[in-house]
């Protein structure tokens, strides 16, 4: 609310404190559920002329797509990239989303009401996704893709708090005060990107997910350097080179070209055991290490106990995304997945977007 | 470098005095690295001869070898040149009370890192750059300059070429893919394990008092274990030293020496439990 009115603030509409309090007694009186009812609350509450409409309009189109990308930030100070939100507008629809009429068992479903579409977006499983929906979901993946876990480099840079005098600089500064080094220059180590290694399965369970996650990979890959991914089922390919680029579409096209012997059992414990032998150095240490699985394995718990010990032994966190794990009652049953779990740094469910927001702001916060 | 009607055979002479056994395609890129005057970048499993390459062609041409270690955050100022501000500092005290004025950014108060070196010596030189791969993106494309045209920029003093176009050695691990802008520059090499006859050979020409047994009984032993899809696969340098620790304790050894070569609890569980070394 705080926010809407800064946005209109700045749009030009007078919003006083009395005119706030106002719209929260309008809100509280209303059964929130309705966006278009909270819409007109508030419009009714905080606008006090027609000239305020327009405003009021804008600022609140601009809210909802802010409250949306907080949640996905979860937190983070992350400045939208400009313009962003304008592409983001175009794209988005304005009311309902198409497409979940003709999947009866999503439609069925009881859904809680939201202030904003892409609420519900937010929260729905990838398994359950249209078409349509995976074109917005896109957007939305390629943003949270740039967020990545960082960590302080060996390269020094000039700050004005660091550790580190800047000899080179404060001699530089003394020629101004006679030779002099009255004031110190320090430096302090650069912030850099930490690894990110991106394990995912592509076997015929998790084919609905792996599609979604392929394209938060395709797009990571694509967004820096020193993120790597692979693929595995039966066998594990890796798939960086296929995925990096600048077109989402035919990198996806490329690397599923290279998986085309792929989609059949699942054999985890294996797989790991050529990441760790065969790219053993492409994985190297110090490396946030993702594995999205749903731990159906079909090879021996005990293989995967010991390679799973030893990518954990390499890296510096190991992330197990788990979409049967959305589920509240769900437990590591699985032999895989009980040999699994012990290894783990943290495990989530990496099943919707708001999940892999969860990932972004835990890579942001290791 | 090596004249004559077969220069390949020629440097592979060369290095083999060295006690370097290349085979004949890494004999070619060598020569062709001398002849353009093109760096040579080698990729290759840990403990190939990627380094020792550098080191032998060094002292089997008589040239200087200016070797400089990659590292995480390695930049201008520990690869080419710092300015000695200790030095900088006295000058302008002397300058104070009296002294001569001098020009603080010059050539006096450059301290030289090993790439200006090797720019600097005047002579023929070797630059091994190793494990390039370790260093970053930004380090790799100020070396672009450097291995293009052999000259670096230094701004308060200019451009300064290499009075000898050095032979540029370098070599990566392939822990991350180097630029391409890098590799283009870049003559390159795979090395390969080498077979048993090559790696009895090079046992042979390193350690010279090592029996033709010993020899034979390590080498066989390495490549079983090359086979067995470890984590961490024995290179060339790991059979000299096993080859070694024969030496000092007596063929029959083997088996409890195996910490030579292996170095990963795993590893060597694995290979007990299975027997992979019964009946080397």
């Amino acid at each position: 609310m705080g926010e809407l009115a800064a946005l209109l603030r700045a749009g030009g509409v007078r919003v006083g404190t009395g005119e706030l309090l106002a719209a929260h007694r309008a809100l509280a009186a209303l059964d929130a559920g309705d966006p278009r009812l909270g819409r007109a609350a508030l419009e009714a509450t905080l606008c006090s002329g027609h000239d305020d409409l327009a405003a009021f309009a804008q600022a609140w189109a601009s809210w909802r797509l802010g409250a949306e990308a907080d949640a996905l930030r979860a937190g983070a100070g992350y400045p939208t990239p400009p313009g962003l939100d304008e592409a983001l507008r175009s794209l988005l629809p304005r009311t309902h989303l198409p497409g979940s009429a003709d999947e009866g068992e999503a439609a069925r479903e009881p859904v809680p009401a939201a202030w904003s579409e892409i609420e519900l977006l937010l929260e729905k499983d990838f398994a359950a996704y249209s078409a349509a929906e995976l074109e917005l979901a896109r957007v939305l993946l390629r943003r949270l893709a740039t967020r990545g876990a960082r960590r302080l480099t060996r390269r020094t840079a000039p700050s004005s708090h660091g550790h580190r005098l800047d000899v080179r600089n404060t001699l530089r500064d003394s020629l101004r005060t006679g030779g002099e080094p009255l004031r110190p220059r320090w430096r302090s180590p650069r912030l850099g990107w930490r690894r990110l290694i991106l394990v995912v399965d592509v076997s015929g369970s998790m084919e609905r997910y792996a599609r979604m996650l392929l394209m938060y990979a395709q797009a990571a890959v694509s967004a820096r350097r020193g993120v790597e991914a692979f693929a595995f089922s039966t066998s594990l390919r890796r798939i960086s080179h296929e995925l990096r680029g600048r077109d989402p579409d035919a990198c996806l096209a490329r690397a599923t070209e290279a998986l085309h012997d792929v989609h059949g059992g699942t054999r985890i414990g294996a797989c790991l055991a050529t990441l760790n032998r065969d790219y053993g150095r492409v994985v190297g240490r110090g490396a946030v290490v993702v594995l999205c699985s749903d731990g159906w394995d079909r090879g021996e718990p005990e293989l995967l106990d010991a390679e799973l010990g030893r990518l954990r032994r390499c890296a510096y966190r190991l992330v197990w995304l788990n979409p049967l794990s959305a589920n509240p009652t769900w437990e590591p049953l699985t032999r895989g997945m009980a040999a699994a779990v012990p290894h783990v740094d943290h495990l989530l469910p990496g099943n919707s977007l708001r999940s892999l927001g969860e990932l972004a702001g835990l890579l942001e916060g290791l | 470098m090596a004249d004559g009607p077969d220069p390949i055979g020629e440097v592979q002479r060369r290095l083999a005095a060295d006690g370097y056994l290349a085979g004949p395609e890494l004999g070619t890129v060598l020569h062709l690295a001398c002849a353009l005057e093109q760096p040579l970048l080698l990729e290759g499993e840990a403990g190939v001869g990627k380094t020792g390459l550098a080191v032998a062609w060094a002292r089997a041409t008589g040239a200087r070898l200016v070797r400089l270690q990659c590292h995480e955050g390695i930049d201008v100022h520990q690869a080419l040149y710092d300015w000695d501000h200790a030095r900088q500092l006295l000058a302008i005290r002397a300058a104070e009370h009296g002294g001569e004025p001098v020009e603080l950014f010059s050539r006096a108060f450059l301290l030289a890192r090993p790439l200006l070196v090797a720019l600097e010596h005047d002579g023929p030189v070797v630059l091994l750059i190793d494990e390039v791969d370790r260093a970053d993106d930004a380090f790799e494309a100020f070396l672009l300059e450097l291995l293009a045209d052999f000259q670096v920029t230094i701004p308060e003093l200019g451009t300064l070429r290499a009075r000898h176009r050095p032979l540029v050695v370098l070599t990566s691990n392939r822990t991350r893919e180097l630029h391409d802008a890098l590799k283009r520059r870049c003559l390159y090499h795979w090395i390969d394990y080498p077979d048993a006859q090559r790696e009895r050979e090079i046992v042979a020409a390193r350690l010279p008092g090592v029996s033709e047994e010993i020899a034979l009984r390590v080498v066989e032993a390495v490549g079983r274990l090359r086979e067995q899809g470890l984590y961490k696969l024995p290179g060339v340098g790991e059979t000299i030293t096993w080859a070694r620790a024969l030496l000092a304790l007596g063929p029959d050894a083997l088996q409890d020496t195996v910490g030579a070569v292996l170095k990963v609890r795993e590893d060597i569980e694995r290979v007990r439990a299975e027997g992979v070394l019964e009946g080397v």
